[in-house]
């Protein structure tokens, strides 16, 4: 196709290229972080879809740092994460819930080892003509709505926690994930703490059977969806709530007080909590002043017992990088920072991970 | 040409019928293939739930119990709104294209509605969320409440997402398929039909009803019943529009969920063995429905196709 009349964007095309290898060769890779820069690996992962724009942004950066290691990472969700980690088929998971001990047992290469990589928040956002940008959404009236038990904007136990705003008569409609989501996950543990009804009537999980509303396609189905229906209600992933500039609502934590989801309300969720051994454990509802209610972790998933020197030493190295230089990216990317004191622990977990019986992390 | 002919037998030949042999039957070992390692799947949730897996309708995946039903009922009365709407259309299309319309206007016309075909489904999608769905809550709905609420299929508060949003976006979907086989088959019918039609003194309609549309009906149907195949399938813009909501409503205006749907949302998340066996049965019902569907399309083509003699293009 260039033919002599475009000559001036052959010029361009040059220019271009001759940028893009300069480029290359200024972007050496820096001081590796303390590991055998010889031994090549590739790694394979697959799980979690929240995760993913983080996880996928922290094998990049890593990346520069240590060229010989090369990370692929599938968002196939959490499920499918699970299940191949299992078979053995991943050299590693990531799971936006934690295994049940059934999943536990049925891991083929040993004990598989929780370890939070990041944490997230979710945001219930509304579509109520008229209504202030934080709504107040007590937690009893918050699963009564998704029970439908609670049909119109109007209703005086939504009212009485927003003196002053005068809302529509308007019926609610729920809306909610259709796909299977950790997003659904922490949202229905979330309801599950605050309503024994929910409880034993739902339940939790990454798919429901939601007693009402309507169900739209990932977090982009369920914004559009609120979005062109008034008096509509749905969940969301925070970021996605807060780059979509969509109005969320202020939630009423454990302790009484009222708190918007942000960054740091999410990451005192974690702080707040008492975490066990395992780190297989739910935050939401966490006790605490400024503890935003409805927050979860998300994990990677490692077996502790690794087959293989090269390939276990590259992953541990990669995620004791990642839960600390790597914890960086996450403010930029709407993903909560791993609590000082959670990254200590998570590191002696680290360090259990042995090849042949000998630790591998130094 | 009954008459056999008889080859000169030379190695190309017989490479070649080799060859073709192969590939057909390939195919056919592909479908089996598929139906069996499916059923294989399947098996723990067609062991644990029987037949009560098709009528049941509760799906519950915390509390282990599926139930297909509803499933079934959505993805069938979608198709069939697609269907109702989009066979006249697409066959005024292409009565109007191929008898009617000047050949600038054929182009022209003819050109946009194949152009539908090639509009992504996620597209269609979106389309439906942001224009559709508010336009059928707004407008359409409440209209057809007022109008023809007495009748159940039109009663119930509008949403916008539902039945009816799922239906209209295959109707749309599927037309170009149908007109353009409609209007291939229609222009495969000779001209000495119209012909003796308009001598013998017939009205242009008369000429189409008598003279074109018998010679080329069982190329139509053959069209309308790809157009109803591709429905049945449709995942990413019904899942878009439906409400994905297991229920089984009169109401089209309420949520529904369709079989291609909740394997599209659910496979990826589905947690244990149990509820990934009932997301393949679900996909082995499909599959079953739309095999029967073919072969009962097949049967009514043979049968149409014994009165005057048609073009068929399928």
């Amino acid at each position: 196709m260039l033919s002599i009349k475009n000559k001036p964007l052959v010029g361009l095309f040059l220019l271009i290229f001759g940028f893009s290898m300069m480029g290359c060769g200024a972007q050496n890779p820096g001081t590796p972080s303390g590991q055998d820069k010889s031994a090549k690996a590739n790694l394979t992962g697959a799980g979690s879809s929240f995760v993913y724009p983080l996880l996928n942004q922290q094998i990049e950066e890593y990346r520069k740092m240590n060229s010989n290691i090369t990370i692929n990472y599938q968002s196939t969700g959490s499920g499918a994460g699970i299940k191949q980690v299992s078979e053995q088929t991943l050299d590693f998971g990531a799971t936006d819930g934690p295994m049940t001990e059934d999943q536990m047992k049925a891991a083929k290469g040993g004990k598989l080892l929780h370890i939070p990589l990041t944490l997230g928040a979710v945001a219930v956002t509304y579509n109520v003509p008229n209504a202030p940008k934080n709504l107040k959404i007590a937690p009893a009236d918050l699963a009564d709505i998704f029970l439908g038990k609670i049909t119109n904007w109007n209703d005086q136990r939504i009212a009485t926690n927003n003196p002053g705003v005068t809302l529509p008569d308007t019926k609610i409609t729920v809306a909610h994930r259709s796909d299977g989501s950790g997003t659904t996950y922490i949202f229905s543990d979330y309801l599950s703490s605050v309503s024994p009804e929910w409880s034993s009537k739902v339940g939790k999980g990454t798919s429901l059977n939601w007693p009402a509303g309507i169900g739209g396609k990932g977090n982009a189905g369920v914004a559009g969806a609120i979005q062109q229906t008034p008096g509509s209600i749905g969940y969301l992933e925070l970021a996605y709530a807060v780059q979509n500039n969509l109005p969320y609502a202020t939630m009423q934590n454990k302790e009484g007080k009222w708190i918007t989801p942000s960054l740091q309300s999410t990451s005192a969720a974690a702080a707040a909590t008492t975490i066990p051994e395992d780190m297989r454990v739910s935050i939401v509802n966490a006790s605490g002043a400024d503890v935003y209610p409805i927050a979860g972790f998300t994990w990677v998933l490692i077996y502790q017992d690794q087959k293989d020197k090269t390939k276990g030493t590259a992953l541990v190295n990669f995620v004791n990088w990642a839960i600390h230089e790597g914890q960086n990216l996450s403010e930029g990317l709407q993903y909560a920072k791993l609590p000082a004191s959670l990254v200590g622990r998570e590191e002696a977990m680290l360090r259990t991970i042995t090849f042949e019986g000998q630790p591998i992390l130094k | 040409m009954s008459k056999k002919i008889k080859y000169k037998t030379s190695f190309g030949d017989q490479l070649m019928w080799i060859l073709t042999l192969l590939m057909a039957i390939s195919v056919l070992v592909l479908m089996v293939w598929m139906g069996w390692q499916m059923y294989h799947s399947a098996r723990p949730s067609i062991q644990r739930f029987g037949f009560s897996f098709i009528i049941g309708r509760v799906w519950d995946p915390v509390k282990e119990q599926f139930g297909a039903l509803p499933f079934i009922y959505g993805t069938i009365v979608t198709s069939l709104i697609a269907l109702l709407l989009a066979a006249p259309i697409g066959l005024s299309v292409a009565i109007f294209l191929n008898e009617m319309a000047l050949s600038k206007v054929r182009t022209v016309i003819g050109f946009l509605v194949e152009m539908l075909a090639a509009i992504p489904s996620v597209v269609y999608g979106l389309w439906g969320i942001f224009v559709l769905a508010p336009w059928l809550r707004e407008t359409v709905e409440p209209g057809l409440a007022k109008w023809l609420g007495f009748i159940p299929f039109f009663k119930g508060s509008p949403v916008g997402f539902g039945m009816l949003a799922g239906g209209l976006i295959l109707a749309i979907m599927i037309l170009p398929t149908i007109a353009a086989i409609s209007r291939e088959v229609m222009a495969a019918v000779p001209n000495m039909q119209r012909e003796a039609a308009l001598a013998l003194g017939a009205t242009k309609w008369e000429m189409i009803r008598l003279a074109v549309l018998p010679y080329a009906k069982s190329g139509i149907m053959g069209g309308v019943m790809l157009g109803l195949g591709r429905a049945l399938g449709e995942t990413m813009a019904v899942t878009m529009v439906i409400g994905n909501r297991p229920d089984i409503l009169l109401s089209l205006f309420a949520p529904a969920y369709s079989m291609a749907a909740v394997i599209a949302n659910e496979f990826t998340e589905a947690t244990y063995d149990l509820y990934l066996s009932a997301l393949v049965e679900i996909g082995l019902i499909l599959f079953g429905i739309t095999l029967i569907l073919n072969v009962f399309a097949r049967l009514l083509i043979w049968s149409v196709a014994k009165g005057p003699k048609g073009g068929s293009l399928v």
